[in-house]
């Protein structure tokens, strides 16, 4: 799958602001006033600024809103309508904690939910395409959330849960690469089952349609960059998992703390890369690729 | 709504003969025409005419070779090259419909075509990622996706001639390898095709359980040796007469 920036963006930033929020609603850290606003503002900045970098990859933006509509059948839906729940929701809890100095615990509550369903919703966007066997699993889901929930303790500031968190989602993480890297195989699908020939023989892709490239090549078939699939793998770990996790392991300082986060961010991003540009979509298939 | 029906009354389809099929792309140039000229968006190109044309396509052809195994007869078998078109199959479970964030897919209760509401579709693609046959794509210039619609503008067309009324590349095919019809009813000849020749679904394992059917290669006829040119080369009389009697003659004595 191309890795478009956008999706990228979108699912590092909302997860982590979405994760952030979550904690927030929970009462951790329990702050008011200025200290509130600051939160709030990290979490409201990631997790709009990830949703509005989702409509770039949009061929009609100014259609947006009619993606509210179809929550029945639709994970993309579901999402957008979760995500604003959860903003408007939490928006009500920020306000009676940085104006009024008062926590609702019941709003916070509600809202961490939706803030984590939010994070779900995006997860199964992905999850649901039986097309591209490596995202096809419920470890999908529990990746996205393992992530999320770890990160925003990290933004959140929770030191020692964060710790424990990030190690958890290390092993998520791993469990994903792993499970995935047969994903495609398993799924039985293949050439001879995409055309219905292999009851004669082995199919070889002999001619494409086209000498030139088309939509569903640049969007599903994207192979630059595989070769250095392992490199990346353990960059991302390194950044997302191990060095946060050490840094906030020795003696508490927001200098550290601040390296830790930013580090995480990257490797996320990284591992989000590697999300899209290792997973195959089977309409490859036809065209002799992967 | 991208619900998708229970029951469509008709399951309007193609059943593409993988037999006949010659691989001329006549199909792909007939619906890039239609498709561009009639129902919404034209079908868009870009750099048509630099070095990296691209463009949007509803049905294409692609070509594969399939080795046959080995046999007692025939230990060497000759590989056999099978052209492959290829548009939206109309699956009954379509999961670029239920995809769908905005409703602008859905899926035909009176006829089983699936179709793409442009005014409603905000580009998202998500469709296309949920598609296991790559049967939608991206406009680039108009922003919103297309896909073959059965060219539902022409086969409910009135003011077309009668033999008309069908898709546009069944009506082009020059080889007969494209067929059109209502698959729910039994007695169709699209049926009565897919019934007799063994019709087959692509990627059943996807479980989409598309409406339009390939028929498989047929094994390929296998004929005595002949040396095509031995008649010609055996006499045909062994005394002619006249000019060529003299110059048979002449001819032995040298």
């Amino acid at each position: 799958m191309h890795p478009a920036p956008s999706v990228i963006i979108f699912t590092t930033f909302s997860g982590l602001g979405f994760g952030l929020l979550a904690w927030l609603g929970l009462g951790f850290p329990d702050v008011t006033g200025w200290s509130a606003f600051a939160f709030f503002t990290i979490a409201y900045v990631c997790a709009v600024g990830g949703l509005m970098a989702s409509a770039f990859h949009l061929g009609r933006p100014e259609r947006a809103l009619k993606a509210f509509t179809q929550w029945r059948t639709s994970w993309l839906s579901r999402e957008a309508v979760t995500s604003v729940a959860a903003l408007l929701v939490m928006g009500v809890y920020a306000i009676g904690t940085i104006f009024f100095d008062k926590a609702l615990p019941l709003v916070g509550v509600i809202g961490a939910a939706l803030s984590l369903l939010t994070v779900f919703t995006t997860s199964m966007i992905y999850a649901q395409l039986k097309t591209v066997p490596r995202w096809h699993t419920a470890l999908t889901p529990v990746m996205f959330l393992a992530l999320a929930i770890a990160g925003g303790a990290l933004l959140a500031g929770e030191v020692t849960t964060a710790a424990v968190l990030l190690a958890l989602a290390g092993v998520v993480v791993m469990a994903t690469w792993l499970h995935g890297d047969g994903a495609f195989a398993r799924s039985g699908t293949t050439l001879a089952t995409a055309t219905g020939l292999g009851s004669i023989g082995t199919p070889r892709a002999f001619e494409p349609p086209h000498t030139g490239t088309n939509y569903l090549l640049r969007e599903f078939v994207f192979v630059v960059g595989r070769k250095h699939g392992t490199k990346l793998r353990i960059i991302a770990f390194t950044l997302a998992i191990a060095l946060p996790v050490i840094l906030l392991l020795v003696p508490f300082s927001h200098w550290l703390a601040a390296v830790a986060v930013l580090s995480h961010v990257a490797g996320v991003l990284v591992t989000r890369w590697l999300f899209f540009a290792q997973a195959e979509h089977v309409v490859g298939l036809y065209y002799g690729k992967r | 709504m991208t619900a998708l029906p229970d029951k469509t009354d008709r399951k309007l389809g193609l059943v593409i003969d993988l037999d006949t099929c010659v691989g001329c792309h006549a199909c792909v140039i007939s619906c890039k025409g239609w498709n561009t000229e009639n129902y919404g968006a034209p079908l868009s190109d870009q750099d048509a005419y630099g070095a990296a044309p691209s463009g949007t396509f509803l049905n294409r052809v692609h070509s594969y070779e399939v080795q046959p195994l080995a046999t007692s007869d025939k230990v060497q078998p000759p590989a056999q090259l099978i052209h492959f078109p290829k548009s939206c199959l109309h699956c009954d479970d379509a999961p670029c419909v239920t995809v769908c964030p905005t409703g602008a897919s859905y899926k035909r209760v009176e006829d089983g075509i699936v179709l793409v509401n442009e005014s409603d579709c905000i580009g998202c693609g998500l469709c296309a990622w949920a598609c296991p046959y790559g049967a939608r794509e991206k406009d680039e210039a108009e922003g919103v996706m297309k896909k073959c619609t059965l060219c539902v503008d022409r086969i409910y067309n009135e003011n077309l001639e009668e033999i008309d009324r069908v898709p546009t590349c069944v009506r082009t095919c020059p080889s007969g390898a494209r067929h059109f019809g209502d698959l729910a009813d039994p007695d169709s000849h699209v049926s009565r095709l897919t019934a007799e020749r063994g019709g087959m679904d692509l990627m059943p394992e996807m479980g989409t359980r598309p409406v339009n059917k390939y028929l498989p290669p047929r094994p390929k006829d296998a004929l005595p040796e002949i040396d095509v040119l031995a008649p010609y080369l055996a006499p045909v009389d062994d005394a002619p007469g006249g000019f060529l009697g003299w110059l048979d003659k002449t001819l032995e004595k040298l």
